[in-house]
């Protein structure tokens, strides 16, 4: 699971172009939209399409993707119980 | 047509290198666009993350608006009805390549919405309002060429009808390793006429 997490960490950081952000300045816990890292609606897209693309897992509903992408550590847990590949 | 405008400041970005009314703020030698951008970006001490999100042509706009508008001589009361009025020739073709590479193979199909929403050659015109917020009029015109006479036209226009208090437009293209942004503010004092011959020369300032 901390591996996975730390390979989130980097993909969000380099899909999402956050060139001013370091992988160690993301907490586990930190919130992803909002008050944390300031994504946005784009990047919620990017994130869906990164879940199919490298995991396997296509969200039916896109407000499914609210809860998952709260912060790493639940976009981890929601990955290891629903990956195919 | 009423004509008793003047353009205050341009910009100019091509050639690795950005300049403010002929005279170059900023240089750097032997790099590509993308590494040219970022430098530019950092010596401007510009400070806005979203930056890394843009695509070339709405980098490359949002830089020369920038240095145009926190170092020229408009006022902050001016901003507040400031029309921008751009154009280029490659529209948002750079892209939309980009966009179509990730189309093309049905088995690895995987567009990505964030290039996507650039595939609109006025998107850059959003980036700059929504940094310097700007609520006025704005139009984004394709040519085959630098057009003096369809600027000048159309910023006259804008002004003679209180549709605007100044106008930011120019010239921005990006298409592969070519790339070229001409900016200039058009109000009712500055340094320059505006007239068609002035906004070519001005143009064609190295």
């Amino acid at each position: 699971m901390s591996e996975l997490k730390q390979e989130l960490k980097e993909k969000i950081i380099e899909q999402l172009n956050l060139e001013d952000v370091a992988v160690d300045e993301i907490q586990d816990n930190d919130p992803l939209f909002g008050e944390g890292l300031g994504l946005d609606s784009i990047d919620a897209l990017e994130l869906i399409v990164m879940l199919d693309k490298d995991y396997g897992i296509k969200l039916a509903d896109p407000k499914e993707g609210r809860k998952i992408f709260e912060s790493v550590q639940t976009m981890a847990k929601y990955i290891e119980e629903n990956r195919s590949r | 047509m009423k004509n008793d405008y003047f353009i205050q400041d341009y910009c100019h970005i091509k050639d690795n290198s950005v300049s403010l009314n002929g005279t170059q703020l900023f240089t750097q030698e032997s790099t590509d666009f993308n590494a040219f951008i970022k430098s530019a970006y950092q010596h401007f001490n510009t400070d806005y993350p979203k930056f890394f999100k843009m695509d070339r042509l709405s980098k490359m706009a949002f830089i020369a608006a920038d240095v145009l508008l926190k170092n020229g001589q408009h006022s902050i009361e001016e901003s507040q009805n400031m029309a921008v009025v751009l154009s280029n020739r490659a529209s948002s073709l750079d892209t939309d390549r980009k966009h179509q590479e990730s189309i093309n193979d049905q088995d690895n199909y995987y567009p990505s919405p964030a290039v996507f929403v650039y595939t609109l050659p006025n998107i850059c015109i959003g980036e700059i309002s929504i940094r310097h917020k700007l609520h006025s009029e704005n139009s984004f015109f394709i040519f085959d060429q630098f057009n003096a006479d369809h600027l000048w036209h159309y910023s006259n226009s804008l002004l003679n009808t209180y549709k605007a208090d100044s106008v930011l437009c120019g010239w921005v293209d990006v298409d592969q390793d070519k790339y070229e942004a001409f900016l200039y503010v058009v109000s009712s004092k500055g340094s320059y006429e505006h007239n068609k011959e002035e906004i070519t020369r001005l143009y064609l300032t190295k």
